[in-house]
């Protein structure tokens, strides 16, 4: 046992420095002997654990268009490397993976993909001056008071006064109850500032009711509260696992109200052993509906299935036009690989508000403030026969 | 209208946490421990009606069957590996701490072969709902069973341990381990069939718990669990009467409080009515009354 194992410590010793010397070597390749610098974009998001399913599906779609856009020419001629960590949806792991990333010679950054590693790591990139994009992070301050930190998505705020509006212009009810987690930031945030708007837009909330992590098997006062108020639609700010529970629970008591809910809906269909016929009509705002019939949507889908054999979820199409919005700014900004990353970073800052991204999550043209946040239209979805519809 | 609703779920959830605390009670009263990886034991159980039901797709009744034994079976091996060694150990918090580890292990080991990912747990107690006042008062299947199990499990429980040789020798042990043995009692045996009684019922509890409120993750059982250890020390720790009405109090309260007061402050309501309880009756709702205790 002992031999079997000094030899297996001696094979990896051995194996980490010939891969050490070959990254060495590689580098200097690509930049020295073939002359042909190429713009290296990292990126940081949960391939394993309990957010899997998201980093997965931004490394995917940061993938193809990559591929896309090195087929097409690349960058402003240069090619792009794009390199993926992993960091378990965990902060300190996601600066971790931030300086692995940094010692490969990343330029920019797409991601990280959850909020919390993303408000992390944004105060890494602010100090050292790189620029980032998160496809997927949510919370204000993943993004607020860092000049170089942007996002792909709507934040927590966005999302709330979103579907007050989307609920108020399709005139879809009048009396609604909200069901949120008041001990987590994205439902929170999401419920006060949809709660702000709802006033705006002439909707009654007529019950507000909280839950908190400790507290999240057993829905009933909230349900039954929710159906003495006479609400006509439920606004549910939350993730799909406790939404799950509520539908099958509000099921079990005999209430049927409409369902309306956000990007933490999104996977709803995919809860192991959940009677999707629940989930019949709950509607959901999101930037990116896979069954769109737009060309760039399908072209997408079908790149994303022939790649990894599964329909693209949202996050992937984030990812996508994350990448695009980095080659858009880049060529407006002019840079070029062999600027340092500090120079790429202040060129990109000034270049991203002036660009306006055709991208599948803003099918309008997304255009970016200088506050990082962007301005696009969502996309209402309801779910019909278990998938998801366009409403629009 | 909505007042007798919400009481009846507070009763049923209270049923719940009434079984679980059963476990509680007898082990301490019996072992003098706090099993806190009794919470994931309920957790397990669960998990294996889930994989039998979904995955093998065998009937509910068998699945629920060799839930209960495989309960049985961990929880009397938990106690022979983990804690019988440290039963003497100069520290009584020697056991404490591995009480806690050996939570933390089965939630990380459930997490290994099951993922985090939660899973629905399948519906195997279809039993029609009842609709009284007009459909103003739903009264789910399910919230009867619970209701129903608790108590004939609690009357099963009284008469097991009055009736019966294994439970008079359960009552000795609780009252001198020492003298208990001397009158010719196996105490380890004793012990040990406290340990796989509290299990089977943990088996119960996670079929009642997960049928109720049906998302299942690895830490399904620690919240239930740790509650269902204050009702137990609300209803008098050691009593089982007392683990009885500590439970259905405190479903009571939480699920009124949760609706008349604040949705945001159950919890808080729940442990201030416990500390107000325990600085009036420091033992608990039934703690001085000894005869039953076990």
């Amino acid at each position: 046992m002992n031999k079997v194992k000094r030899f297996l410590g001696m094979a990896l010793a051995a194996l980490m420095v010939v891969s050490s010397a070959a990254g060495c070597s590689s580098d200097t390749a690509s930049s020295e002997s073939t002359g042909e610098p190429t713009f290296k974009i990292g990126s940081i998001g949960p391939a394993t654990g309990n957010n899997a399913a998201y980093g997965l599906a931004v490394q995917n779609g940061a993938q193809i268009a990559v591929d896309e856009i090195n087929a097409a020419g690349g960058i402003n001629g240069y090619q792009i490397e794009f390199s993926f960590e992993d960091d378990e949806s965990d902060a300190e792991k996601a600066v971790n993976a931030y300086n692995v990333l940094k010692d490969w010679g990343m330029q920019m950054l797409l991601g990280t993909v959850t909020s919390a590693p993303c408000t992390a790591v944004a105060s890494e990139t602010d100090n050292d001056r790189m620029f980032q994009i998160t496809p997927s992070g949510t919370a204000v301050e993943s993004v607020q008071g860092h000049d170089n930190v942007f996002r792909v998505c709507f934040s927590d705020p966005a999302q709330g006064a979103k579907s007050a509006e989307y609920i108020a212009t399709k005139g879809l009810a009048t009396k609604i109850a909200v069901i949120y987690d008041s001990s987590d930031v994205y439902s929170s945030g999401i419920y006060s500032a949809f709660a702000a708007e709802a006033e705006n837009q002439g909707l009654e909330i007529v019950a507000a009711e909280a839950f908190t992590a400790d507290n999240k098997t057993d829905f009933s006062v909230q349900l039954q509260k929710a159906k003495d108020s006479g609400a006509e639609l439920v606004f549910l700010p939350i993730y799909y696992q406790e939404a799950s529970a509520i539908l099958q629970q509000a099921d079990n008591m005999g209430y049927k109200p409409m369902y309306f809910g956000c990007d933490g809906l999104d996977g709803l269909l995919g809860v192991s052993g959940f009677d999707t016929s629940l989930a019949e009509g709950v509607m959901l705002l999101t930037p990116f509906s896979a069954d769109a019939q737009d060309d760039k949507t399908q072209a997408f889908n079908a790149a994303y299935e022939e790649a990894y054999g599964e329909t693209p979820i949202q996050f992937a199409a984030d990812a996508y036009d994350g990448i695009y919005a980095i080659k858009l700014a880049a060529e407006q900004a002019g840079i070029t690989p062999d600027m340092d990353y500090t120079e790429i970073c202040e060129k990109m800052i000034e270049a991203m508000p002036q660009i306006e991204l055709d991208g599948l999550t803003g099918i309008g043209g997304i255009t970016w403030g200088e506050d990082g946040e962007p301005n696009k239209d969502p996309k209402g979805v309801i779910i019909e026969n278990g998938a998801y519809v366009s409403m629009d | 209208m909505s007042f007798l609703s919400y009481l009846i779920n507070g009763i049923s959830l209270g049923s719940v946490y009434a079984i679980i605390a059963l476990g509680y009670t007898m082990v301490y009263g019996i072992a003098k421990m706090l099993n806190f990886a009794h919470g994931d034991v309920i957790m397990i159980g669960a998990y294996i009606v889930f994989t039998c039901v979904s995955s093998a797709g065998m009937h509910p009744a068998l699945a629920v069957l060799i839930s209960i034994v495989g309960c049985t079976v961990l929880g009397v091996a938990i106690e022979r590996v983990a804690y019988r060694p440290l039963r003497n150990a100069a520290s009584p918090l020697a056991v404490l701490i591995t009480a806690i580890g050996m939570s933390y292990l089965l939630q990380n080991v459930a997490l290994l072969i099951f993922g985090a990912n939660t899973k629905t747990f399948p519906e195997i107690l279809t039993l029609p709902s009842i609709s009284l006042a007009g459909g103003q008062l739903n009264i789910t299947g399910t919230s009867l069973v619970t209701i129903g199990a608790c108590i004939v499990i609690m009357i099963c429980l009284m008469a097991f341990i009055h009736r019966t040789k294994a439970g008079q020798a359960m009552l000795a042990v609780s009252e001198d381990k020492g003298a208990a043995q001397l009158m010719g009692i196996n105490v380890n045996g004793t012990i040990a069939l406290t340990f796989a009684i509290g299990s089977a019922l943990a088996a119960v509890a996670g079929v009642l718990l997960c049928s109720a409120y049906p998302s299942l993750t690895p830490y399904t059982g620690s919240m239930p669990g740790i509650r269902a250890f204050v009702a137990a020390v609300f209803g008098g720790i050691g009593s089982i009467p007392g683990a009885f009405i500590g439970g259905i109090l405190l479903g009571v309260i939480e699920i009124l409080g949760r609706a008349y007061i604040s949705s945001q402050l159950a919890d808080a309501i729940v442990f201030g009515v416990l500390i107000v309880v325990l600085l009036v009756k420091p033992a608990g709702i039934l703690g001085k009354n000894i005869q039953e205790k076990v």
